[in-house]
């Protein structure tokens, strides 16, 4: 079963937050939605998860009951303890409470949570409260799991527990969707979106994604001197990345021809809508 | 340029420095120096010690034992002056326009002589709380390099930014190194630590690394198992007591040996290889075995 999205767009007053945004998430499949801030992932999250109307397009969804949900806000009752958060979860999902116990209590014990049972969740650290809350979100089994950012902000050794939670769910056959701004953590996913401006910039695999890029890359030591080619030159560690929109024939000799990885694939495509965009008028909205 | 630049002296220094609060040792014994033009990543899980390191070498934070240096003094109201601080919340104001920020600072720092333009989109002039978080960041920026810093203190930078954004961003960064400033960076991100010069990995208040990324990893490897169906081989692997993270369609189990990987996986069809470890892998088990210690 795949759910997801075809066409969607949304709109807050005049400001367009999604525009012809499709999006597939496969049962079993982990599917990362990628973009800074303001990008639109929040808005497409909450379509797929039912909690937003959308202006046009399609949502595919399996329905309240089938969905868990993590917001990017909060995920959990901060005056209430671990337990009672779960509990309470398992009674609005309707999972029979001895079900809901074993499974906590091998969560728990899995995620580093088992110490802290009885502690109002309030008084966790930020990792520990992130861990609840996607808990908190496939404790039903849900069969489409719709992550907000569920590791922003959180450090590695929580991130650990984090995916591991996730590629459970999946393994389980969820389809599962999550957010992040971060591509090194996209690419743990099996598919990727990456969003700009309420728009789709690349989807696909990381393959598919790095095979779509346009033109060629060059890498060089120092910065391009010439302002156009400069425009098209980001600096990656020590060294210059140069994009050439066609065979990149144009780049001088010394450059050395270079094999994107998926940063260097979603850089260039937005690159080259910055371009595209500067020629031409501005879209009325 | 100041003499910073060419003094051997490191801009930032801390040796055998640590803090007790109580009982609990935040911060052990701990040596850390930034020099002119260099980028230094800090990494570490919460309750690494970071924050608390940084307070001390800020002079925020008084060291139980050891000393901190700024510009080789003790940190003072003198050496705040040559520090740009960028937190992560970024320390604006919402309620001022960017140019009211940026004068607000500059009253602040008791900066005079030349002046950047400010360099804020057109049609930007509303309270910063209002605009996107890609150009307040870009503020924040500004702000921490107007007074020409010799030293700047990076909180996860560009967490939160687009990857093109993020490219600009640390462009930025670089550009300051290369005129001579030094770089603290803390993150939680590989992307960061990758633009670092050198890193420096904290785990239980000590440093339990240090050195260029591929030196931090060294020759680590990992155990991967590619295989048409990850799911069952997920399960094989956990039903072993081992653990597996799914990156792609592939897994990998950090911490296991080949032969208890492939006993676990019995007769699934699967291709199991030994990899280098990525940075992450290789920062969770230092971190693991901290405080396993």
């Amino acid at each position: 079963m795949t759910w997801g999205a075809r066409d969607l767009a949304v709109r807050f007053g005049s400001r367009i937050a999604l525009d012809g945004v499709s999006l597939e998430a496969p049962a079993g499949q982990v599917t990362a939605v990628v973009g800074g801030d303001g990008a639109g992932k929040t808005t497409l999250l909450r379509c797929l998860a039912g909690v937003l109307a959308v202006d046009r397009g399609e949502v595919r969804w399996p329905g309240a009951t089938r969905t868990g949900y993590l917001a990017s806000t909060s995920g959990t009752y901060p005056d209430l303890t671990v337990d009672e958060n779960l509990d309470f979860t398992a009674a609005a999902y309707g999972v029979p409470a001895g079900v809901a116990h074993e499974r906590g209590a091998e969560y728990l014990e899995r995620t580093g949570l088992a110490s802290v049972r009885t502690r109002l969740v309030g008084d966790l650290s930020g990792g520990m409260r992130q861990k609840l809350g996607v808990l908190r979100a496939l404790l039903h089994h849900p069969d489409l799991l719709v992550l907000d950012e569920p590791t922003t902000g959180i450090d590695p050794v929580s991130r650990v527990d984090l995916w591991w939670l996730i590629a459970r769910a999946a393994a389980a056959g969820a389809a599962v969707v999550l957010a992040t701004t971060y591509l090194d953590e996209a690419e743990r996913a099996t598919r990727l979106l990456a969003l700009d401006e309420g728009r789709a910039l690349a989807e696909g695999s990381v393959d598919d994604i790095i095979g779509s890029m346009p033109g060629a890359l060059r890498v060089r030591a120092t910065p391009p001197a010439d302002g156009d080619t400069r425009a098209r030159a980001w600096r990656r560690g020590t060294r210059w990345r140069v994009w050439y929109p066609g065979s990149g024939s144009a780049a001088p000799s010394g450059d050395e021809r270079l094999e994107p990885d998926l940063q260097d694939a979603v850089t260039v495509i937005a690159l080259n809508r910055e371009i595209q965009g500067a020629r031409t008028p501005e879209r009325t909205s | 340029m100041t003499a910073g630049h060419e003094s051997p002296d490191p801009l930032a220094r801390a040796r055998g420095i640590t803090r007790r609060f109580g009982a609990f040792v935040a911060v052990d014994d701990v040596d850390l120096h930034v020099g002119a033009g260099e980028v230094v990543g800090l990494l570490g899980a919460n309750g690494a010690g970071k924050t608390t390191l940084i307070r001390m070498l800020l002079g925020l934070l008084r060291p139980s034992a050891g000393e901190a240096t700024l510009f080789g003094t003790p940190p003072s109201r003198q050496t705040r002056r040559r520090l740009g601080y960028v937190p992560q919340n970024l320390g604006l104001y919402d309620d001022l326009t960017p140019s009211e920020n940026l004068e607000f600072a500059r009253a602040a720092f008791g900066h005079v002589g030349e002046r950047h333009p400010v360099d804020v989109p057109r049609g930007a002039e509303a309270p910063v709380g209002r605009l996107p978080l890609g150009v307040q960041r870009r503020l924040a920026f500004q702000e921490a390099l107007d007074h020409r810093p010799d030293l700047l203190v990076l909180d996860e930078p560009t967490s939160g930014v687009a990857p093109l954004a993020r490219a600009r961003l640390w462009e930025t960064i670089h550009a300051a190194a290369d005129r001579g400033v030094g770089v603290l960076v803390t993150t939680h991100y590989m992307d960061e630590a990758a633009e670092c010069d050198r890193l420096v990995v904290m785990a239980a208040g000590r440093v339990v690394a240090a050195g260029t990324m591929a030196g931090i990893v060294g020759d680590t490897t990992v155990i991967q198992v590619d295989s048409e169906d990850w799911a069952d081989a997920f399960a094989a692997i956990e039903a072993a007591g081992l653990r597996a993270a799914l990156i792609g369609r592939s897994l990998r189990v950090p911490g296991a040996a080949r032969r208890e990987v492939e006993e676990a996986l019995g007769d699934l069809q699967a291709q199991v290889s030994e990899t280098t470890a990525t940075l992450e892998e290789r920062f969770f088990e230092l971190t693991i075995a901290a405080h396993s210690r």
